[in-house]
């Protein structure tokens, strides 16, 4: 493979590249169904393939092969070298990556029991048996349970100097129940909603959640939700469990603070971001409680790594402080405009994409209050979990969250079960609303195998450290 | 093995052979082969310049086999016989692993009709002509005073199945698209085009399209969310019958009773009638699915009343009937998928379609739409780059993007008019839907 890389990389300097880049990238994924007391499903999925950046002419151009093949690497190159100055043509700036990344080194993901080693017999027994534990109650009409299992080993090396080796591994899992009326459909999931809950790590992390443990109460949920209350419309106090609050982060935060979006790069996909440059150390983004960081080094998130797709070694750097907004995820091309170094958030899905900024583990930082405090101070609220919709304007102000579970808040206690919770606000002013957030004792690192971004598309796994959070004079209830 | 000199695909003939020794090799009661293969490139744009610019060929072998039982799936991204045998060797490995459980039946033969869906032009395209095509937007935007962005793509590829039943579909197809967003100061356009043949995107009209409705859409005010007529263009009619689609239009979402789909039942005004045919040239036509059954026209709402679903194997063994040729490929849990939608056009003059409208709404464009209760067909989302107040019969102003919270049945029972011609909507990952600009009585608009 490193003959190879070189090779790549000696071909494109010769015919012209200032710079170039090579990723070798081998895939290989493990899905698990158990559907309705059945295994729906076993698969197991192979990629790998090379892919070449350039830059000719002050433009890039890339292109990727599935063949890993000596021929096959020299016309990859032309075809890289051809695109660029192609791009060229209708160019406007020229690219500067700063300064030059010359990071050299191999990281593995810390883990316990290998994924791909445990026998299938044995992720297929534990999802049955969580199936069963769903199934002993009576209602639930839908049964799913999933697994998933990812090894990476990719290679990275650039005209720089840098050559980076890593092999990466994930593991999730997940349960859902769906009960069914005539007239509406209600479902829960654990522990996560999007099918699972996934991190950087082994079967360990698998072992860790039990499954099995949490079938019934999930299924009961869902069939209580057909008779629950209507949750009523109305400006009132919202508390949000870990896993709701870490979407919103990622939707709220995450997103607008991507660099590559703000200097229009997405605009015609995802959008653009409120967050602009003249923003930066000025607006007040969240109220004092709300500090959150970009760390590539959490322990088990999907964002963890030793260096991104340039080569640029993992860091913690800060998004919001104490609710200032002073940061932005950024690559070495959108950091040197800013006359910074980028903070290595580079990152592509396979060897087929170019990376792109992602986020990494975005996360909110743990505060020294507590769900069952934040409850008790509040008079009139709703308390919301699990995430059940999401929808966010294309500057990343306008949102609407739904989740599957809700409970009445009254006189500092919890009532009644509410069914089609909704809540809606504009970004700033919901994070300056934000006037407590859980300690660490509840602060959990929550993984998205699901963050679209990019033409063609791509999905990123990325994750969010985060604990309860308290929001005061939220509208919720949008749905009637 | 050898390539086509333009976009690299491997020769039917070598195709065929390559699946049919694949399956004379395996051991499995039944096994299935499937071969996807692709040579693609896009350049996308931002700020009247190129900025990414990517091409790639890939190639994916899935192998499905059915042994005592029990069913194992496998893939690898390359093309060749040694890694194939390795696929077909993991398929079955999966499969003896695992307990028994209910085996989704492999179709026999049966002809699939064939469909026009290759173009030579497409599958020509240089780096150099997409050059071209984005450097004729964004001159004509930076005249205007104003910034382009979008993304413009070629792709060439061929998708084959067979299986030990003596299925055997091969298809090639082309597919050509553009989208772009045009900015000014304080507003922007949008508009999009995909087609079989890159010779039909035409960049002038798509300019200008994009261009016009940017300049209009400049220092937007707010408007009082509420409950709105609406004109919606096909855009965001196009994006309404993709999460239909996806919500109740396969047979499994009926057999789960997750849909809103109530068979023989008056579910939306008259006016509505939608079907999905993957033979209408069209559309973005396919002759098979991806468990080799021939693609059947189903019509989902005909003049208002739930009129049909669509079935891949699972679900029609399930029903007791035949599949329509609506199958994901393995393993699938989510069941049969409409890719391939139709919606009838009506007779008005999309330009004429607001002309007795008091007070509405003119929307382009929807954007991040998603399901907030499928029963009721409930989504919500934001408008995008094109937001209108209608007043006394014309537009008369734009106005700030709104967030719409709306069940879709509900919307479509109150459509009063469909314009008489319709456009063409490519999915970004599956499929394409035809249909017209539509004027709806309702629509509720809650932020």
């Amino acid at each position: 493979m490193k003959d190879l890389a070189e090779a790549a990389l000696n071909a494109a300097q010769v015919k012209g590249a200032s710079y170039a880049d090579v990723r070798l990238d081998e895939h290989v994924t493990q899905d698990i169904v158990v559907k309705n007391g059945q295994l729906a499903a076993v698969s197991d999925d192979a990629s790998e393939g090379f892919g070449v950046r350039v830059i000719v002419d002050g433009a890039w151009g890339f292109a990727g092969s599935a063949r890993l093949e000596n021929e096959e690497v020299q016309q990859v190159v032309d075809r890289a070298i051809r695109i660029a100055r192609a791009s060229a043509r209708v160019r406007s700036a020229p690219v500067d990556l700063g300064a030059p990344v010359t990071s050299r080194g191999h990281y593995r993901t810390p883990l316990e029991r290998d994924p791909f080693a445990v026998p299938l017999t044995e992720k297929v027994d534990l999802l049955l048996r969580a199936d069963a534990a769903m199934g002993s109650v009576k209602g639930v009409t839908i049964r799913e349970g999933s697994m998933e299992f990812i090894r990476q080993a990719k290679l990275f090396a650039s005209t720089d100097g840098a050559f980076v080796e890593q092999e990466l591994f994930e593991s999730g899992a997940g349960i859902e129940a769906t009960a069914t009326s005539p007239d509406e459909v209600q479902n829960r999931s654990y522990p996560n909603s999007f099918g699972r809950h996934q991190g950087a790590g082994g079967y360990e992390y698998i072992t860790a959640l039990e499954l099995d443990r949490h079938g019934q109460r999930i299924a009961e949920e869902a069939v209580a939700l057909l008779t629950a209350t209507q949750c009523p419309s109305g400006i009132k106090t919202l508390i949000l469990d870990a896993s709701q609050t870490a979407l919103q982060i990622h939707e709220s935060c995450g997103h607008p603070t991507e660099l590559d979006r703000v200097f229009g790069m997405e605009a015609a996909y995802a959008g653009t971001s409120f967050m602009t440059p003249e923003k930066l150390n000025h607006l007040q983004y969240g109220s004092p409680q709300v500090t959150i960081t970009a760390d590539a080094l959490t322990p088990t998130g999907l964002g963890t790594f030793g260096w991104d797709d340039e080569g640029v070694p993992a860091q913690r750097t800060f998004l919001i402080k104490n609710g200032l907004f002073v940061g932005y995820l950024t690559s070495r091309e959108t950091a040197s405009v800013l006359g910074q170094q980028s903070n290595g958030t580079m990152r592509a899905d396979g060897w087929n994409r170019i990376p792109l900024i992602r986020m990494t583990n975005v996360n909110l930082e743990a505060g020294d209050s507590s769900l069952d405090e934040m409850i008790a101070q509040t008079k009139d609220g709703v308390y919301m979990e699990t995430n059940r919709s999401w929808s966010i304007d294309d500057k990343r102000l306008n949102f609407q969250f739904g989740t599957q579970l809700a409970y009445e808040i009254i006189d500092g206690k919890r009532g009644r079960m509410l069914k089609n919770a909704t809540y809606a606000g504009i970004t700033p002013e919901f994070w300056n609303s934000c006037d407590a957030v859980a300690g660490r004792s509840e602060w959990k690192v929550w993984g998205l195998a699901n963050c679209g971004k990019g033409q063609p598309p791509q999905v990123a796994h990325v994750a969010h450290g985060a604990a309860p959070a308290r929001f005061q004079h939220v509208k919720v209830g949008i749905l009637k | 093995m050898k390539s086509m000199e333009v976009a690299r695909l491997t020769a039917e003939g070598e195709l065929k052979q390559f699946m049919t020794g694949l399956l004379e090799r395996s051991s499995a009661e039944q096994t299935e082969v499937m071969v996807t293969e692709w040579d693609s490139a896009l350049t996308r744009f931002a700020n009247n310049g190129i900025h990414q610019n990517v091409a790639e060929r890939d190639a994916t072998v899935r192998v499905r086999v059915v042994k005592d039982g029990k069913t194992g799936v496998a893939s690898i991204n390359q093309l060749n016989e040694a890694a194939a045998l390795d696929v077909l060797k993991r398929a079955i490995a999966i499969a003896d692993l695992q307990p028994k459980s209910d085996v989704v039946p492999m179709p026999g033969p049966a002809t699939a009709p064939p469909v026009e869906a290759w173009s030579d032009a497409t599958a020509a395209v240089t780096p150099e002509d997409r050059a071209d095509f984005v450097q004729a937007v964004c001159t004509r935007a930076e005249r205007a005073g104003l910034k382009a962005f979008g993304a413009y793509s070629t792709s060439a590829g061929q998708l084959a199945i067979a299986n030990s039943h003596g299925v055997y579909h091969q298809q090639r197809s082309t597919q050509a698209t553009v989208n772009s967003v045009v900015m000014g100061d304080a507003g922007s356009g949008y508009a999009d085009r995909g087609a079989i043949d890159v010779s039909e995107l035409d960049r002038d009209e798509l300019a200008t399209e994009v261009i016009e409705k940017a300049q209009r859409n400049q220092n937007a005010q707010p408007v009082e969310p509420g409950v709105y007529e609406v004109v919606l263009e096909e855009y965001a009619v196009a994006e309404m019958l993709q999460f239909m689609s996806f919500i109740g239009f396969g047979a499994l979402s009926v057999q789960e009773e997750r849909s809103f789909m109530k068979l023989g039942e008056r579910i939306t005004g008259e006016e509505v009638t939608i079907w999905d045919d993957g033979l209408d040239r069209t559309g973005i036509p396919a002759s098979f699915d991806f468990e080799g059954v021939p693609k059947q026209r189903v019509d989902l709402i005909t003049r208002g009343v739930a009129s049909g679903l669509v079935y891949d194997m699972q679900t029609a063994t399930r029903a007791g009937r035949q599949s329509t040729g609506h199958g994901l490929p393995a393993p699938n849990t989510e069941g049969p998928f409409a890719v391939n939608l139709f919606m009838k056009p009506g007779s008005a003059a999309k330009a004429d379609m607001m002309s007795d409208i008091k007070r509405g709404i003119w929307v382009t464009r929807f954007w991040y739409v998603r399901v907030v209760e499928p029963k009721q067909s409930v989504i919500t989302g934001m408008t995008r780059e094109g937001t209108f107040l209608i007043e006394n019969g014309r537009i008369s102003r734009p106005v700030k993007d709104l967030r719409f919270t709306q069940s879709i049945l509900e919307a479509f029972q109150g459509t009063l008019a469909l314009s008489r011609n319709t456009k063409l909507h490519v999915s970004e990952y599956l499929g394409a839907s035809r249909v017209p600009a539509v004027r709806l009585k309702a629509f509720d608009f809650t932020s």
